[in-house]
């Protein structure tokens, strides 16, 4: 798997190399000698191909972006072959010291982990947190359990058994969802915890999100959980989930964003699970690039420091942002965007803030 | 005398190249499962747990072994009848004739059929029958995988036993038939007893194919990872959580992983071993 993995990642640094050659010719006028490589998460990868490619038509800069997971986007980084890594999990204080030097998280997303269902002639359905409980860990097997029909007094939920469909790989999606679950029940945490594969309860499994959701589609009385990137994509139905201040919250760009607006520490590395924020949907979470907060190493030019600061800095705000909405990813709000401005600032090269 | 000389050793170099192939195979499983038996032990493979999570990881390969056995068993059960009277069909009642040749030649369509199409017609065809049925609320599960393995190789064990049972010699099927045999007794005491090594080694060979099946398998069986409680209930097979898997993994269960897959190597090799003494016995 590594020898694989670090094949992959010579082969995106040759294209990267063979790329920054070819624009050295090609564009006179706007002339980098600089091209930027990066590696990790394939959940915000549609997002990135889109930035980095608009990126690359209006500064000339060339980036590249391998999707070959969060594990091989850190590995990466620590084997110094790319200039950023993209990651769903923040690094644990030991992760991090794993890796050769300092490093910074930069949020520049927010996704959401939805709960889709199949219910004919149900448009609504309220879940709170104790029926994700007792559903996902079995309790409750038919969709006219008096405790859902209590919780959802206008639905007519028909006698049918419920069938859970969770993904059958491992996936940063299955972090976010297990996370939250283990956050509101102690005995999910107990008994079946966080992970991005899990021993499940109850249920079935199908591979990526395209498999469970199409599952689900085809499932009268299934229930899953899915991308939030993935599930606006796709018409389905999904329900509204009940957050920590107690409300009913559906999932939308707007709601996910929320997440995001309560207290988040300095370095941004925390969950968003569960926010306590009135408006958010609470299983959303950021996704994260992880840069050495020392740009100097390996020889590395003060011009390619200075680009990848310069890039990350446009990621994080304005413009990008809006693509971000555009692809069904929630835009960082106001407070993190600063937050993360904060860091990229504290990032040096030999010492001296690269950006100013 | 030269030729021959040069002829003998590329054979005996392609012979090698399979040998260490295979052997090399088999170590780099052996190498890559060691982690999960040195933590296990034996227990790896009679251990129906299977829990990836970080700080409670606890790796038992019995609920595949379950899983592949059970629909692999469930598929030849299935297959047997209607893969022998569809060869008696083309090989016997209606050896040479136009309608035997069509039918011959789509069992042979069948087999050039790529796994995951069985499994597309399975998910949206088979599986929509079985949940009309009432069999299972949701129509994964063995059962559903069974049917689809059974179709997948009936096209295997039907072809060669028919091959076998058109090779009878006629001489002796004339004789029985001028003693005044009917056609039943011909097929049930001339040709059955000619032909059953060769149709015992064709049902061996579509077993071997049924059991490291992966694509429509995963498709059907609604990989949950445990031991199927009913026919109709999902599991998963040791070919298919494996192709699930192995992306994400790392560490020791990646190991575990490759373990499962060193064992599905052994039961195929079990089976292998135990159709050539059935055909030794029977010849």
């Amino acid at each position: 798997m590594r020898k694989l993995l670090a094949i992959a990642m010579c082969l995106a640094v040759l294209v990267g190399c063979q790329n920054s050659k070819k624009s050295d010719k090609s564009t006179g006028a706007k002339k980098k000698s600089v091209s930027l490589t990066a590696a990790g998460a394939t959940f915000p990868m549609p997002f990135y191909n889109m930035v980095f490619k608009q990126y690359t038509k209006e500064t000339g800069l060339l980036l590249t972006y391998g999707g070959i997971g969060s594990g091989g986007g850190i590995r990466s980084l620590k084997d110094k072959v790319v200039d950023f890594g993209a990651s769903d999990a923040f690094l644990s204080d030991e992760k991090a010291a794993d890796l050769p030097a300092e490093i910074v998280h930069i949020p520049t997303c927010l996704g959401a982990v939805v709960i889709a269902y199949n219910l004919p002639g149900v448009d609504e359905l309220k879940l709170s947190n104790d029926l994700l409980e007792k559903i996902f860990m079995g309790e409750i097997t038919k969709w006219n359990d008096s405790r859902l029909k209590a919780n959802n007094p206008g639905a007519n939920l028909p006698d049918m058994a419920i069938t859970f469909v969770h993904r059958s790989d491992g996936s940063g999606t299955t972090f976010i969802f297990s996370d939250y679950m283990s956050k509101i029940s102690s005995k999910w945490e107990t008994e079946v915890g966080r992970g991005k594969s899990l021993k499940w309860p109850v249920g079935m499994g199908a591979k990526g999100n395209p498999g469970v959701a199409g599952t689900i589609k085809q499932t009268a009385g299934a229930i899953g959980y899915i991308g939030s990137e993935y599930a606006f994509a796709q018409s389905i139905a999904v329900a509204k989930v009940q957050n920590a201040a107690g409300k009913y919250i559906e999932p939308s760009i707007a709601s996910i964003s929320a997440a995001a607006k309560g207290e988040i520490p300095a370095d941004t590395r925390v969950m968003l699970t569960n926010s306590s924020d009135a408006d958010a949907y609470p299983i959303s979470g950021f996704t994260w690039i992880i840069l050495y907060k020392e740009q100097a190493y390996d020889g590395r030019s003060k011009a390619q420091a200075e680009e990848t600061l310069k890039f990350l800095d446009w990621l994080i705000a304005g413009e990008a942002q809006l693509v971000a909405e555009k692809v069904n990813y929630a835009p960082l709000p106001e407070k993190a965007v600063n937050q993360a401005k904060t860091i990229l600032r504290s990032v040096t090269y030999n010492g001296s803030p690269v950006l100013k | 005398m030269k030729s021959d000389k040069v002829t003998k050793q590329i054979l005996f170099a392609a012979s090698l190249i399979i040998l260490l192939t295979a052997a090399g195979m088999v170590f780099s499983l052996i190498m890559g499962a060691i982690p999960v038996f040195k933590e296990f032990g034996l227990g790896f493979v009679f251990s129906n747990e299977w829990d990836p999570t970080e700080g409670r990881e606890n790796y038992g390969a019995l609920p595949f072994i379950a899983g592949t056995l059970i629909t692999s068993i469930l598929a030849i059960v299935i297959c047997l009848p209607m893969a022998f009277s569809t060869s008696l069909f083309i090989g016997e009642y209606f050896r040479k004739s136009a309608v035997a040749s069509v039918i011959s030649s789509m069992v042979d369509l069948l087999a050039g059929v790529p796994s995951i199409v069985y499994g597309l017609w399975g998910f949206y065809t088979l599986r929509p029958i079985i949940m009309e049925l009432g069999l299972s609320p949701q129509g994964y599960g063995v059962f559903t995988s069974g049917i689809i393995l059974a179709i997948m190789i009936i096209p295997y064990a039907t072809s060669l036993s028919n091959e076998i049972i058109s090779m009878v010699p006629n001489e002796l099927k004339e004789a029985a038939y001028s003693l005044g045999a009917t056609r039943m007794e011909v097929v049930f005491t001339v040709i059955l007893p000619n032909a059953r090594s060769g149709i015992v080694a064709s049902y061996i060979l579509a077993f071997g194919r049924a059991l490291g099946e992966t694509m429509a398998v995963t498709m059907l069986i609604g990989n949950s990872n445990v031991v199927p409680d009913s026919l109709f209930g999902t599991g998963n097979t040791m070919a298919s959580v494996i192709a699930n898997q192995f992306g994400e993994a790392d560490g020791l269960k990646l190991s575990a992983l490759i373990g499962i897959g060193l064992l599905l190597f052994i039961i195929t090799a079990l089976v292998n071993w135990i159709g050539k003494i059935i055909i030794k016995k029977f010849s």
